[in-house]
């Protein structure tokens, strides 16, 4: 029998060979689990020290590693990620990254689209920034190798996007995030002073003297609790799709860095907010990017109409007339008043029938195969592997799902939030430029902006702050943080919930009382089932009891944050009796500026309901005006 | 506690698939060839000693045994052009412009059109 | 449709508790479009919590699930029950790595690999944001095909150099590097021929293929790898020929 040999391959880069027993020497019981009198953890000594450390390894983190080793080549960054970068939710994004580049656009053009598509909930002084700092933030991803889609002159080429008067969208085929992500962690590989922690999933932010100082993390492969020093830690660790049942993200988007800013006192902003993307496959949710619409698409009823018609989002074109798509109408409107619309058609019985509830079509059929394998290759092979459609010739069925979130941590321009050491940028953070529905394209333009922004700030914060005084409390905190753990879970006997159970519950509550649709007794519902799958998830059953690589007690882990998440927004959501954007309350119809044009904060208390305050939304150039679709 | 498993490659693992066991034939080709090429040099040899010594030769290729291994020689020649008229679009892909030229059109060109044409070259010389 | 089951044999591997791994039969329900992901999932949330595996987009483009699906190198989101039913599906961790837990492999060697080949565009003024580099269509369809690796190891798991070789560079770090070689915007084929052409990288390869018949994105990594040869082959020629210049 041939061995293979070692080396390269062993895990830990020492090359031992098989059998080897890779755990500290620590004292363990014959099935070294933690189970018994004590959760094994790692020596409190061992407590790993950084300048900066990031959590999430996605766009916005990989964006802020590289701008505080391109900043301050000094410092030591430290990326911590429950999964590998490249496994991070960015890569599915497909449609593309909006920023002005041709000599038709403006900044304030930009700017306009995005603060009429958030229903003026953005702060304008938020957006100025973004939109102009957007096509720097693209160019020198195009400098570190993006392959964005270009011109025949070589220039990048851009696309039109919903809810943008101009075309802006750049875009690498219809896989930008995929692009992005891949430039970004490939790049990051040349800086020797980024440390990666891969799977290693945080439990806990260190606090300190009103300071965050580090943070603590289940190092999944030895399931040992382990804690990273900071001068200052950034949190990027994206949204929280996953409290819905129909959702384009994927396992792993599951709110826990709000979950763990909100716990430590910072506050989670417009968390009511929620976006419907409205072309999501049936069943699985998976993401048909705007870009089909883009590109031309249709949106067609059970009686073949093109249904937006009748909801002012403007008068439809033919399909051939070279003016089609017509920006900022119909397919192109945004996509919170899309998503609007079919529930609408659904309530006149419009919509179509299927296996997994009711769909509409999207129809591209008439923009030929050439077109669809150029520009929207991967829409076709979705098509043809989850639905055995295929779109050269076929209509495909979508409906609305959960994409993205608009509300998260609430920082300032530079990505601070109210606890000091502590940032966050992305999807998981509000500053805001979404308001209460974002444009497509803007999220990853976002990530990338606020994502070297966070990243500038606290490697500035991190050069000039003072070590953290009290080591003394960080190891306290490790320690007691080793006990909870030990305590809540794995040394825990019994448990009547599965977490699978708690976590359907869960979504169904979230879907029917604080989905597209919303009023005070569905919320009122909706809070009340939180509350309960809070008391259960104390009862919570924990099958595996293994420390090396245990996903039961991450999935629990996460069930936790996510209950946190749908808690606040349930609230949030009952509070704002108006509707904006993707917020729509049938008992508040109407949009209310006088007491409304204010973010909601809400505030993480001991028993579990969030305290809810408001901030105004700063307005500098555009005054709320109502929002039209449909003449460009 | 961490003890990542390996689990051992067998030294048959190329007889667990029809791709492996292909592949250890195409390889394998290359064995015949060679063997093949030792007999050229032969001829060589037996050409440069004389008319009787090259007879002899000619006497000796017509046994069973020997006509075998040139049906064998024959076969994995063949079947070694035929693999590597295939894949060479793959080590040289030939593009104009955005577009690449689809594979088999590169394998006839390349490979197949003039391996045809100088066959036929050498049959009009042999028989003319 | 109702009530048909379908087996799923499980490899199933307990550090500290399994001292060699052992095969546990599921009964899953089956559903004609469901994937062998969605039956493990089931599994795992109804049945037994202790099965670990990875995965996290479900639609085939962050490369986490891959596993041996019946023998062979798949996305478990992309391995359709329907294909294997009625028969029994056997679900392994991919083949040439060590295996962490269950269905869980562990990939430093492949990230270092990856790592190794200099995966990031090489010029003096990488760092700025005036205007574009341009890069005309043509240009930008030289690469294309090697930039749309999702890094979710089934050629390495396919290539049985990798399992005999395992300072082989592989599939997957080659083609990448290729991606950047053929980049027009980048001039880094210099500093990355000591690996691509070395030993351990292009020229180990000895053109089994299965690599590029395994890869779900279409990346041809066994053509990329090929070219790498040509090119070391040139490379060297140029060196020993014209000593003076450096490319």
């Amino acid at each position: 029998m041939l061995h293979p040999a070692y080396g390269v391959w062993g895990g830990d880069g020492a090359g031992r060979a098989a059998h080897d027993d890779l755990s500290p020497s620590l004292s363990l019981n014959s099935f070294g689990r933690g189970a018994g009198t004590g959760y094994i953890a790692a020596p409190v000594a061992d407590v790993i020290k950084h300048d900066v450390v990031i959590l999430g390894g996605g766009g916005a983190g990989l964006r802020a590693a590289i701008a505080v080793a391109e900043l301050n080549p000094k410092l030591s960054v430290a990326i911590v990620s429950k999964v590998y970068p490249m496994r991070s939710h960015t890569v599915s994004a497909e449609g593309g990254a909006g920023a002005v580049i041709k000599g038709n656009d403006s900044f304030d053009a930009h700017a306009s689209d995005t603060i009429r598509g958030s229903d003026w909930m953005a702060d304008q002084d938020a957006v100025e920034l973004f939109v102009k700092d957007a096509p720097k933030q693209l160019i020198q991803l195009e400098h570190w190798g993006c392959p964005w889609n270009r011109e025949p002159d070589g220039h990048i080429a851009v696309r039109p996007f919903g809810g943008m008067k101009i075309e802006r969208t750049w875009f690498a085929a219809d896989k930008t995030g995929f692009h992005l992500l891949h430039t970004l962690f490939q790049t990051s590989l040349k800086y020797e002073q980024i440390k990666r922690y891969d799977e290693w999933f945080a439990t806990k932010l260190i606090v300190e003297d009103g300071r965050c100082t580090g943070l603590t993390a289940i190092e999944m492969r030895t399931g040992l609790l382990r804690c990273l020093a900071a001068k200052a830690v950034i949190l990027c660790t994206g949204g929280a799709g996953r409290i819905f049942p129909f959702t384009t993200n994927g396992a792993i988007k599951t709110g826990d860095g709000m979950s763990l800013a909100y716990r430590a006192g910072v506050a989670l902003k417009d968390l009511e907010f929620v976006q419907y993307h409205p072309t999501g496959l049936p069943g699985n949710g998976i993401l048909i990017t705007e870009a089909a619409r883009g590109e031309g698409g249709i949106l067609i009823n059970k009686h073949g109409r093109r249904y937006l018609q009748d909801y002012n989002l403007g008068k439809p074109l033919d399909v051939h007339d070279p003016k089609h798509p017509q920006k900022n109408t119909m397919e192109l409107g945004p996509r919170d008043k899309l998503s609007q619309c079919f529930v609408h058609e659904r309530e006149k019985g419009n919509t179509i029938e299927g296996r997994y509830g009711d769909v509409v079509h999207l129809d591209v059929r008439h923009l030929g195969e050439k077109k669809i394998n150029k520009k929207i290759p991967f829409v076709r092979e979705l098509c043809k592997n989850y639905v055995g459609i295929d779109p050269v010739h076929e209509l495909i069925p979508v409906r609305p799902v959960v994409h993205y979130m608009m509300g998260g941590i609430h920082t300032t321009l530079d990505g601070a939030t109210s606890l000091a050491g502590l940032y966050a940028a992305g999807e998981c953070a509000c500053v805001s430029i979404n308001g209460a529905n974002r444009l497509g394209s803007n999220s990853l333009a976002e990530i990338l902006v606020f994502g070297a922004r966070a990243g500038a700030s606290a490697a500035r914060y991190a050069a000039e702050g003072a070590t953290p005084k009290n080591s003394a409390a960080i190891e306290t905190q490790f320690a007691d943080e080793q006990q909870r753990i030990a305590r809540e879970y794995i040394s825990k006997e019994g448990g009547t919930h599965r977490v699978a159970d708690l976590r359907l519950q869960m979504n169904h509550a979230m879907e029917n009382g604080a989905g597209i649709y919303r009023n005070e007794s569905s919320l009122r519902q909706t809070g009340q089932t939180l509350a309960h799958l809070q008391e259960s998830f104390r009862d919570v059953r924990l099958e595996d009891r293994s420390l090396c690589f245990n996903t039961e007690l991450i999935a629990v882990l996460e069930l936790g944050c996510m209950l946190d998440i749908a808690e606040a927004l349930a609230h949030c959501a009952l509070a704002r009796t108006e509707s904006r954007g993707s917020h729509q309350r049938t008992d508040f119809p109407k949009r209310d500026d006088m007491q409304f044009l204010k973010h909601s904060l809400a505030y993480h208390r001991r028993d579990g309901t969030p305290r809810v305050d408001y901030l105004d939304v700063v307005i500098t150039r555009w005054p709320p005006g109502e929002r039209v679709y449909g003449d460009t | 506690m961490r003890k990542p498993y390996w689990r051992e490659i067998s030294s048959t693992w190329y007889l667990s698939s029809w791709p492996y066991r292909w592949f250890m034939v195409r390889e394998m080709t290359s064995v015949f060839i060679g063997a093949y090429l030792v007999l050229l040099v032969m001829w060589l040899f037996r050409l440069a000693a004389g008319a009787q010594s090259f007879e002899q030769m000619l006497v000796a290729m017509r046994s069973p045994l020997s006509v075998v291994f040139h049906a064998i020689v024959l076969a994995a020649a063949l079947y070694h052009s035929i693999t590597w008229f295939n894949l060479t679009p793959k080590v040289m892909p030939v593009r104009i412009g955005e577009e690449r030229l689809p594979d088999p059109l590169v394998a006839i060109g390349m490979g197949y059109l003039p391996w045809v044409v100088l066959s036929a070259l050498v049959v009009w010389g042999v028989l003319r | 449709m109702a009530d048909q089951h379908i087996t799923l044999s499980v490899f199933r591997y307990r550090p500290g508790d399994d001292v060699d791994p052992v095969f546990q039969d599921y009964q899953v329900p089956y559903h004609d479009d469901w994937v062998v992901l969605d039956a493990l999932n089931w599994i795992k949330e109804s049945v037994d919590g202790t099965l670990a595996y990875r995965w996290s987009c479900r639609m085939g483009v962050c490369g986490s699930c891959g596993m041996m699906v019946n023998g062979k190198p798949l996305l478990s989101c992309a391995a359709f029950l329907r294909d294997y039913y009625p028969e029994p599906i056997r679900v392994e961790p991919l083949t040439n790595f060590p295996v962490e837990r269950d269905l869980i492999i562990t990939l430093d060697g492949f990230l270092e690999k990856l790592k190794s080949v200099k995966p990031w565009v090489i010029r003096d003024d990488v760092n700025g944001t005036d205007s574009e580099f341009l890069q005309t269509p043509a240009q930008l369809s030289r690469f294309k095909q090697y930039s749309m690796c999702i890094n979710c190891m089934l050629c390495y798991a396919a290539c049985p150099v990798v399992g005999l070789e395992p300072k082989f560079v592989g599939p997957a770090a080659l083609a990448l590097g290729l991606r950047y070689n053929l980049d027009s915007r980048d001039h880094g084929n210099a500093e990355r021929q000591s690996v691509l052409g070395s030993d351990e990288g292009a020229m180990s390869c000895t053109f089994v293929g299965e690599c590029t018949t395994v890869c779900p994105k279409n990346v041809d990594p066994a053509g990329a790898v090929q070219q790498e040869k040509v090119a070391s082959v040139n490379d060297w020629y140029a060196s020993v020929l014209m000593p003076w210049g450096r490319r």
